[in-house]
C-alpha cells in the first residue's frame, strides 16, 4: 500500500465517523466536549455554524451520524449526539453577542428565497452577515417550513422554531414575505434580483388510489395535510379506530397525533417489514411505546364504506422477493385477504415533488422525475442564478439535508454574485494541534467510559397522551449529560505517527487495547488486511500505512475501533505518536466566523 | 508509565481460547516502566503465550527478584499466583515452592542483575537441579531500576550512556545454563514476538529447568549508540538458528517443507517442537555441538537466537528426589510424620 496522505483532510475526517456522516460536518466530539466542560453556550455555538438550528435539531434530527458513531462498533450503541446537542441549547446562555453582525451598509446584491424553510433560512442566514440583502417569501404564516407545519408538538415545541428562526430572520438583513405564495418562478426573476434560491420543499402528499378511496374520503386524509391542519389547530379530534398507512416519519407523527386526539385504537400498516420501514428506529419505538401496533407485509386492497361512511378497510398479504440484481417485489403470499375496520384512514405513503409554479419555458430543465436538473456539488440549475436546496433539490430528505444544502448553495450565490466559477469550492477550514501536556497528561479527556448509553427521560406516558402540545422527551439534565458525553470516544483527536522518530520497541503494538497497531510488511491493501493483529474487517474504514521504517517494515493501523485512548502515544519513548486534535470546519461564504471555542 | 489503566473495551472479533478467555483476560495491571522498555513486550509474549496454551491462570506461579524486569510479573496474569522475593533469591524461592507443591508451573521472571550479578550463585543451583520451571532473564545489559550501572552480562567493550566503557567480560547466562544442566535454552528478542512466543510456549510445556535468555532493550539507560543491548544493535546482529512452531496434539499440518530443512521434536508432554531451520545443521539435541556453535559465533559478533538446546527426555528434581505424585503441600499429618515407630525403625537400620 501507499503511505497515507495524512494531510488531506479528508484523512482525518472520515476518521470522525460521526463529523464525517453528518451532512451538514458538525464538529461534533468538540461539541460534546465543551458540553462535558459545561460550557453549553459554546457547545451551541459550534453547532449553531455548522448545523443553524441545534436547539431544532437536537429534538428532531434523523441523526445519520449516530449509525456511523464509533461508540457503536466497540460497545453496543452509539453516544447520543443527537440529545446531547439538546442539551447544548437547553442550558445555553443568551448568544445574541455571539452571533455574526449584520451590516448596516449593503453589499447591494438582492436575493431571493422561496420557501421559508430549513434550507432557504441557511441560505439567509449564512449571506445576511455578507451584507447580502435576503427577501423570503413563503405561503405560510411563520417562518420554518415544515420544522413549523410538520412536526408535532409534542417532538418540538414552537418556542423552539420561533427562538432559533428569529436568530436568522430577526437580526436585519432578511426580509420576510409571509402570506406570500409565489405563482410564478418568471414573475421573481423580472424583479431582477442578483439570485434566486428555491427551497419550497416537497409538499404534496401521495395519494392512495384504491377502490373506495373517493367514496370515503370525509374520513380518509393525506397525512401531511391533517398534520398541517393539525399543527394550527384545525383539527382538533380524529375517530376511535384510526389506521396509518405508511413507514416513514410521516406515520409515525400521525400515528402519535391520532393517539392524542382521541384515537384510541390506532394501528400501523406498511407494505414492507419492520426493518425496512423508512421510520428510524427510534421513532417506531416511540409509537410503539404508545400502544400503537405496527402491522408489516400487507398492502392496501380497496376501502370498505358503506354508502360513503367509511367502515374499513382490506389488505392483500405480501412478502418480498428479490431478483438477481437484488431489486426487491412485493408478491402476494396467496394468504386471505384481512380486513380492518376503522373510522378515520391517514394517507403517509410518501411525499412528491411539484413545481406547477415554474414555468417550463423559461430555461429550467427538469429531469424525468420532475426534479430539476442541478449541479449536485453546486446546487445551480440550468438557469445561471437559480440554485436549489432542501426537500426542493433531490425529493424529500430531512432537516439536516437541507442545512447542508443551505450552506452550499450560499457558497455558490457567493460565488455566482462575485463573478466567480462556482465550480471553484473554497476548501473547509482545517486546524490541527497537538494535545500533550506532560509525559502522559493530555487536553482531553483520554479516560474511555464504560457507561452504556443513558436513556433521555421521557413525560409519563399518559400525561403525554393527554396534551398534543406537551413534550415527550425531557431531555438529559446536565448530570446525565455529563455521563454521555463522557462516552464520546474523541475521534478528532487523531494518532498521528512519525515514522522517523520510530525505533520499533512494539510498546504501541502492546498496549492498544483494541490492536490497532502493526508493524509488518507491506503488501496489498486486501491481503494486508487479513493479516494484521486483528483483522481489519471494516473496509469502510481506512488504513493508516506509514513507510520509512529502519527495519523496512511499515506501521499500519487500522482506524475502525481505534479508542482515541492515546495509551500508543503514552507508551511510545520517542513521541512517534502523538495525539492532535482535528478541527474541521467546512467552507462558508467568507467573512466567516472563528469558530469561538477553541 | 501511564496514571490510567489501559481500557477494558477490546476488538470485537477478539477470540476466546479453549477456556473461553480473551487475550485480554491474561493481563495484569498498567505497567510502570519506562515507555518503551523491552520488558513490556515480554510481558505481552507471555500473556500470548499463555492465551494459546489456553492456560488456567491460576495455575501459574510467577516468581520474581528485584529490578525492573522482576517488576513485570505484575503486568501479566492478574489472576495467577505472584511472589516478587528478594535480589538474586528468585530461584531459592521458586524451588521451595515447587518442592511444596509439584502441580503448579512456575515461571521465574528475573533480570541480568538478578540472575548474573547478585544472583548468580542461586541460578546455577536452580539449573542443576533442573527444577521444572520456565526461567526468563530479561536482559538488558544493566541495572535499569537502579539507572543503568552495568550489569555482569553486559558485553566487553560496551559503552554506558554517558560513555564508560564496560571492560569486564560479559557472563553468558545461555552457556552457563547449558553447561549446568538446563534441558530447555533458548535466546531471544523482546522485539521480534514471532520467535519469542512459540519460545515461551514450548518452554512451559517442557517438564523440565527451562531458561530464555530475552534480550531486552532498557530505552532509559542502554539504547544508545556503541551499547551491545540497543534495538538497533541487536536487530542488526542478531541471527537465529532455526524457527518453532509450537504443535499441540489436535493441530493438522498445514505447511510443507523441504526435505531436511525442518527438524521436530516432541516433547514428553506430546506437544511437537517443529523447528525449522535457519542455520545448516544446527542439531539443537547435541549439547556439545550447540556449545561449541554459540562459542564460535559469539567470537564472529554474532547474537545467536533460537531454540539453542533442548532434552526431549528431561528428568527434574522431583524425579531426582524421588517425590510423591501428590504434592508435598497436600498430604496430611499423618504421610508427612509417619510417627516414632517409623522413626525408630529407620534409627535402627542405620545402627
Ligand atoms: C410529518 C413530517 C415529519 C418530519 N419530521 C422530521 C424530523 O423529525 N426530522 C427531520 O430532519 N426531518 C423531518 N421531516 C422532513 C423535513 O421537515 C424536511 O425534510 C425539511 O423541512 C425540508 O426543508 P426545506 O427547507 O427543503 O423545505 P420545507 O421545510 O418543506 O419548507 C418549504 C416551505 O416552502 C413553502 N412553499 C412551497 N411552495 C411555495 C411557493 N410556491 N411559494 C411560497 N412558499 C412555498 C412551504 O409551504 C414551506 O413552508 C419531516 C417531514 C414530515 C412531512
Ligand atoms: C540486596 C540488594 N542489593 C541491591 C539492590 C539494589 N538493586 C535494585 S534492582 C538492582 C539491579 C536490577 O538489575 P536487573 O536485575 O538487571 O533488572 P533491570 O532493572 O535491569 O530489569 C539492584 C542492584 C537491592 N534491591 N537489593
Ligand atoms: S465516539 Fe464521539 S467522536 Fe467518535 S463517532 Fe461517536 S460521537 Fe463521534
Ligand atoms: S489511541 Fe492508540 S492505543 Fe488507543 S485505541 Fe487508538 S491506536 Fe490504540
Ligand atoms: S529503566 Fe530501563 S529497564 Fe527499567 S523500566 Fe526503564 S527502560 Fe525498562
Ligand atoms: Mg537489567
Amino acid at each position: 500500500m501507499k503511505p497515507t496522505d495524512v494531510r488531506n483532510p479528508d484523512y482525518f475526517h472520515k476518521v470522525v465517523d460521526c463529523q464525517w456522516a453528518c451532512p451538514a460536518h458538525t464538529p461534533v466530539p468538540e461539541y460534546i466536549r465543551l458540553i462535558a466542560a459545561g460550557r453549553y453556550t459554546d457547545a451551541y455555538m459550534i453547532n449553531w455554524h455548522s448545523n443553524v438550528f441545534p436547539g431544532i435539531l437536537g429534538r428532531t434530527c434523523d441523526r445519520p451520524c449516530e449509525p456511523a458513531c464509533r461508540r457503536g462498533r466497540v460497545e453496543h450503541e452509539p453516544v447520543a449526539i443527537c440529545r446531547l446537542k439538546r442539551v447544548a441549547a437547553d442550558n445555553k446562555e443568551d448568544i445574541a453577542a455571539r452571533l455574526p453582525p449584520i451590516p448596516k451598509e449593503k453589499n447591494g446584491k438582492r436575493i431571493a428565497c422561496i420557501g421559508a424553510g430549513p434550507a432557504s433560512l441557511t441560505v439567509a442566514r449564512d449571506l445576511a452577515p455578507l451584507g447580502y440583502e435576503i427577501h423570503v417569501f413563503d405561503d405560510q404564516a411563520k417562518p420554518g417550513g415544515f420544522i413549523r407545519t410538520q412536526i408535532p408538538r409534542f417532538r418540538l415545541p414552537e418556542e423552539i422554531i420561533d427562538e432559533e428562526c428569529g436568530y436568522i430572520t430577526g437580526r436585519g438583513g432578511v426580509v420576510l414575505h409571509m402570506n406570500r405564495r409565489v405563482g410564478s418562478l418568471k414573475a421573481v426573476l423580472a424583479e431582477g434580483y442578483d439570485a434566486v434560491f428555491v427551497g419550497t420543499g416537497a409538499p404534496r402528499g401521495r395519494e392512495l388510489e384504491v377502490p373506495g378511496r373517493k367514496e370515503a374520503a370525509a374520513n380518509i386524509h393525506i397525512g401531511i395535510d391533517w398534520l398541517a391542519s393539525v399543527s394550527f389547530g384545525h383539527v382538533h379530534t380524529i375517530g376511535r379506530r384510526v389506521i396509518v398507512l405508511g413507514g416513514g416519519n410521516t406515520a409515525m407523527d400521525c400515528c402519535r397525533s391520532a393517539r392524542r386526539l382521541g384515537g384510541e385504537d390506532v394501528k400501523v400498516v406498511v407494505r414492507s417489514g419492520f426493518e425496512e420501514m423508512k421510520a428510524s428506529p427510534w421513532e417506531k419505538e416511540d409509537a410503539m411505546r404508545e400502544g400503537i401496533p405496527i402491522l408489516n407485509w400487507l398492502v392496501p386492497k380497496e376501502v370498505l364504506h358503506d354508502d360513503g361512511r367509511l367502515t374499513g378497510i382490506v389488505f392483500e398479504k405480501v412478502r418480498a422477493e428479490y431478483d438477481a440484481k437484488g431489486r426487491r417485489s412485493l408478491v402476494p403470499t396467496g394468504e386471505p385477504d384481512v380486513a380492518m375496520e376503522c373510522d378515520d384512514i391517514l394517507v403517509a405513503i410518501g411525499q412528491e415533488n411539484a413545481f406547477p409554479w415554474i414555468e417550463r419555458d423559461i430555461g429550467l430543465e427538469f429531469d424525468r422525475w420532475g426534479l430539476p436538473k442541478l449541479d449536485p456539488a453546486t446546487l445551480q440549475s440550468t438557469i445561471p442564478n437559480v440554485f436549489f436546496g432542501g426537500d426542493a433539490a433531490f425529493g424529500p430528505k430531512n432537516i439536516i439535508w437541507a442545512v447542508a444544502h443551505g450552506h452550499e448553495a450560499a457558497v455558490s450565490i457567493d460565488l455566482f454574485c462575485r463573478g466567480e466559477d462556482v465550480r471553484n469550492r473554497p476548501p473547509p477550514e482545517v486546524r490541527m494541534g497537538s494535545t500533550k501536556m506532560g509525559i502522559h497528561e493530555w487536553s482531553y479527556d483520554n479516560d474511555v467510559s464504560l457507561d452504556l448509553r443513558y436513556k433521555v427521560p421521557h413525560r409519563d406516558l399518559s400525561q403525554s397522551l393527554r396534551d398534543i402540545t406537551a413534550e415527550v422527551e425531557l431531555g438529559y439534565d446536565r448530570e446525565l449529560a455529563y455521563k454521555e458525553a463522557q462516552r464520546c470516544l474523541n475521534c478528532d483527536v487523531q494518532t498521528v505517527f512519525t515514522a522517523s522518530l520510530c525505533i520499533e520497541c512494539d510498546a504501541c503494538v502492546d498496549i492498544c487495547p483494541v490492536d490497532c497497531i502493526n508493524f509488518t510488511e507491506n503488501g496489498e491493501e486486501e491481503e494486508l488486511r487479513q493479516r494484521l493483529k486483528a483483522p481489519a474487517i471494516n473496509p469502510e474504514q481506512a488504513l493508516y500505512v506509514a513507510d520509512g521504517l529502519k527495519t523496512g517494515r511499515v506501521m499500519v493501523k487500522d482506524e475502525d475501533v481505534c479508542l482515541h485512548c492515546g495509551m500508543c502515544a503514552e507508551r511510545c519513548p520517542t513521541g512517534a505518536w502523538d495525539m492532535q486534535k482535528f478541527f474541521l470546519e467546512t467552507a462558508k461564504p467568507k467573512a466567516r466566523q472563528p469558530a469561538c471555542a477553541l | 508509565m501511564s496514571y490510567l489503566p489501559k481500557p477494558k473495551l477490546h476488538h470485537p472479533t477478539l477470540p476466546k481460547n479453549a477456556l473461553g478467555y480473551t487475550r485480554r483476560d491474561y493481563e495484569g495491571a498498567i505497567s510502570t516502566l519506562c515507555a518503551g522498555c523491552g520488558h513490556d513486550s515480554i510481558s505481552a509474549a507471555i500473556i500470548q503465550a499463555c492465551w494459546e496454551l489456553s492456560i488456567e491462570p491460576h495455575r501459574v506461579a510467577k516468581l520474581s527478584g528485584i529490578g525492573c524486569s522482576s517488576k513485570t510479573p505484575d503486568y501479566f496474569l492478574g489472576a495467577s499466583h505472584g511472589f516478587n522475593s528478594v535480589h538474586g533469591r528468585m530461584p531459592s524461592v521458586l524451588t521451595g515452592a515447587n518442592l511444596a507443591n509439584r502441580d503448579l508451573i512456575y515461571l521465574g521472571i528475573s533480570g541480568d542483575g538478578d540472575s548474573a550479578s547478585i544472583g548468580l550463585g542461586q541460578f546455577a543451583h536452580i539449573m542443576r537441579r533442573g527444577v521444572n520451571m520456565t526461567y526468563i532473564v530479561e536482559n538488558n545489559g544493566v541495572y535499569g531500576l537502579t539507572k543503568g550501572q552495568f550489569s555482569a552480562t553486559s558485553d566487553k567493550g560496551s559503552k554506558a550512556k554517558r560513555g564508560a566503557v564496560n571492560t569486564d567480560e560479559a557472563i553468558d547466562l545461555v552457556g552457563l545454563a547449558m553447561q549446568l544442566g538446563a534441558t530447555f535454552v533458548a535466546r531471544s528478542f523482546s522485539g521480534d514476538k514471532a520467535q519469542l512466543v512459540p519460545l515461551i510456549k514450548a518452554a512451559l510445556l517442557h517438564e523440565g529447568a527451562a531458561f530464555i535468555d530475552c534480550i531486552s532493550p532498557c530505552v532509559a539507560f542502554n539504547n544508545h549508540e556503541g551499547s551491545t543491548k540497543s534495538y538497533d544493535f541487536v536487530r542488526e546482529h542478531n541471527e537465529a538458528v532455526n524457527r518453532l512452531d509450537v504443535i499441540l496434539g489436535r493441530q493438522p499440518i498445514t505447511a510443507e517443507y523441504a526435505p531436511g530443512s525442518v527438524t521436530e521434536v516432541t516433547q514428553h508432554d506430546g506437544s511437537v517442537l517443529r523447528l525449522r531451520k535457519l542455520a545448516p545443521d544446527y542439531d539443537p539435541t547435541d549439547r556439545v555441538a550447540a556449545m561449541n556453535y554459540l562459542q564460535e559465533r559469539k567470537a564472529a559478533g554474532e547474537i545467536v537466537t533460537g531454540l539453542l538446546y533442548v532434552d526431549p527426555d528431561p528428568t527434574d528434581l522431583h524425579a531426582n528426589m524421588g517425590t510423591v505424585a501428590v504434592p508435598l503441600n497436600r498430604l496430611g499429618d499423618a504421610e508427612l510424620c509417619p510417627g516414632s515407630a517409623a522413626l525408630a525403625r529407620i534409627n535402627a537400620a542405620l545402627r
